[in-house]
């Protein structure tokens, strides 16, 4: 079975091609640049995955929102879910970049964290 | 008055790569002239991810790329002057500039890189028929409300112009609980990165309609609708596809300018097509001493490829101010655009040009297998296939040094593109 699809690991968007048997085993990957474009082809055909870059409010800084990011990219299906809890957030300044926000957010074994200074 | 050896205008992404090249390469007095009240450009607000692999090998939000420059920036001796807007760059390279503590200011320097970025095209450069309700508004304007400022300008959204930024905005939007309607198209193909249209549309079922365009808008204060329709091939609407979409917002997210009234006001030759300053292989524009790098020069998808232009930029400028290269006119080779290459930049190159050249350029139309051929008179600098090459993606081509050397001087170097 062949399955083509767009590496979105980084802009260059290589065309991938999968090689898989029945079962959905990745059996070969083509047209990647580079290793994270295979890593890429076996999580899209397995449990795709994306990155979650959201703001949460934030009090008493000189801006009122904070850029946070997934500490690592996140089961596609749950980006609304943790969006809802990220979104009953409020913090107050100061806030470090690279700061932990919100550990383990729904049981993803990923955290959210601070992606500027406020 | 003054006095520096460089003067940044504007402190983006391009603007503190340049400083920082400039002072690495031993420039002493450097100083960053930046209207808005931080560091960082528009990398404040792109707060996705996909920025620095290139760069830095790790895949970076805008704010954290950013803050990575301004960190370095700050270990160094360069001056920043923020709130602080450049009005005008006047015979001799001095450069006239306001804020609040100094007052007006008038800044000597030996060179001067520009580095404003662009702006988007607004809803004038349009012309879509309809009334001025509230409610239409660029993608980047929508992007700083929601992201910056905190607030959600609407909540049933249509967007016009398939660029990266309205895409990026059709995902934002619907992660933070909006409904966008769909994404409509003028050009039979997306303006935008291909990974974009798979993440930011795809994954969340959001259609892209292709040859369609917005022909009118509804609402007197807020806007309540558009109407859009299918264009044919010269981009005109076809009678009888008209379709009413209810929406509270329209965002336009067709394209970027640079902002180069400075430029043009300097007298500085500008090329008609990338709106940016015709430069060569240092990035050094028509007048000496004056350098362009970033948005300001040609519109980049990558802040990556901004952060390399600008190192150019940094690089050229301390040459120039170390070297005197001012009592020196450089020869130039003019680089030509043919076929399906719609500019090149540089559009000069230097014919003593010490070191490789990379040619960057975007192409007219979407080609699949088509090749790129760089020649110079019978000789051939560089012929190869790509598999894919579309507007929205910016290329590049490298010219080796040797290569330079045995040019014809006097013939142009032609990069083309046919299907
Ligand atoms: C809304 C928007 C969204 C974008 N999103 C992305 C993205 O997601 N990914 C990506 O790779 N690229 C994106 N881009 C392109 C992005 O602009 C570049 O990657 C990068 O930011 C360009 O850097 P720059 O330094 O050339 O310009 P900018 O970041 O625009 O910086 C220019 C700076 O110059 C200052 N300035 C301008 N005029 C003056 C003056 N007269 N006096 C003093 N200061 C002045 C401005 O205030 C600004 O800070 C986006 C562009 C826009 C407009
Ligand atoms: S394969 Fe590598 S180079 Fe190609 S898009 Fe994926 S990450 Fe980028």
């Amino acid at each position: 079975m062949k399955k083509d699809m767009i590496c979105i690991s980084c802009p260059l968007g290589c065309p991938l091609s999968v090689e898989m048997d029945e079962s959905g085993k990745v059996l070969s990957v083509s047209g990647n640049s580079c290793k994270r474009g295979e890593q890429y082809a076996i999580d899209e055909c397995t449990n795709p995955v994306r990155m979650l870059t959201t703001t949460i409010r934030v009090h008493g800084g000189a801006l009122p929102m904070i850029p946070v990011k997934t500490s690592a990219p996140i089961p596609k299906g749950k980006m609304m879910e943790c969006m809802q809890v990220i979104n009953r957030m409020a913090l107050d300044a100061p806030i470090r970049m690279g700061e932990v926000i919100i550990c383990n957010i729904c049981d993803t074994g990923v955290d959210i964290i601070a992606t500027n200074e406020l | 008055m003054l006095k520096y050896d460089l003067v940044v205008i504007g402190g983006g992404p391009a603007g503190l790569a340049a400083a920082l090249k400039a002072k690495e390469l031993g420039v002493d007095k450097i100083l960053i002239l930046e209207r808005s009240t931080t560091l960082g450009g528009i990398l404040r607000q792109c707060i996705h991810t996909g920025f620095g692999l290139h760069h830095f090998g790790e895949e970076l939000s805008g704010p954290e790329y950013a803050y990575r420059f301004i960190k370095d920036v700050e270990k160094t001796d360069i001056e920043i002057k923020v709130d602080t807007m450049v009005t005008d760059i006047l015979t001799g390279n001095t450069v006239i500039a306001t804020n609040n503590v100094d007052g007006l200011m008038e800044i000597q320097a030996t060179a001067i890189i520009l580095a404003m970025g662009c702006r988007e095209r607004p809803r004038g450069a349009l012309e879509i028929p309809g009334s001025r309700a509230s409610g239409i508004m660029t993608a980047g304007t929508a992007q700083k409300y929601v992201n910056i400022e905190g607030y959600m300008p609407g909540k049933k959204i249509v967007i016009l112009g398939s660029g990266d930024i309205g895409l990026i905005m059709a995902r934002r939007m619907t992660l933070e609980g909006a409904k966008v309607e769909m994404v409509c198209e003028l050009m039979p193909y997306s303006g935008g990165l291909t990974r974009n249209i798979v993440q930011c549309l795809d994954d969340l079922n959001i259609p892209l309609k292709l040859s369609c365009t917005v022909i009118q808008t509804h609402g007197i204060e807020r806007l309540e609708g558009v109407t859009i329709a299918n264009v044919d091939e010269n981009r005109k609407p076809i009678p009888g596809t008209e379709q009413y979409i209810e929406c509270d917002t329209l965002m336009l997210s067709v394209g970027l300018i640079p902002e180069n009234e400075l430029t043009r006001n300097a007298g500085i030759m500008i090329d008609p097509i990338t709106g940016g300053a015709i430069v060569d292989e240092n990035r050094q524009t028509s007048r000496p001493g004056i350098f362009a790098c970033g948005n300001v020069l040609q519109v980049h998808d990558l802040v990556d490829y901004v952060t390399q232009e600008s190192y150019t930029a940094g690089e050229g400028a301390a040459k120039y101010i170390q070297t005197k290269a001012k009592n020196r006119r450089p020869k130039y080779i003019p680089v030509c655009p043919e076929g399906g290459a719609r500019y090149v930049v540089p559009q000069n190159i230097s014919s003593d040009a010490d070191s490789d050249v990379k040619l960057y350029f975007r192409v007219r139309d979407v080609y699949k297998n088509g090749r790129i051929t760089v020649t110079n008179g019978d000789t051939v600098l560089y012929s190869k296939k790509k598999p894919k090459l579309t507007p929205g993606e910016m290329e590049y081509v490298t010219v080796k040094v040797e290569d330079i050397k045995k040019l014809d001087k006097k013939l142009p170097i032609i990069v083309k593109v046919e299907g």
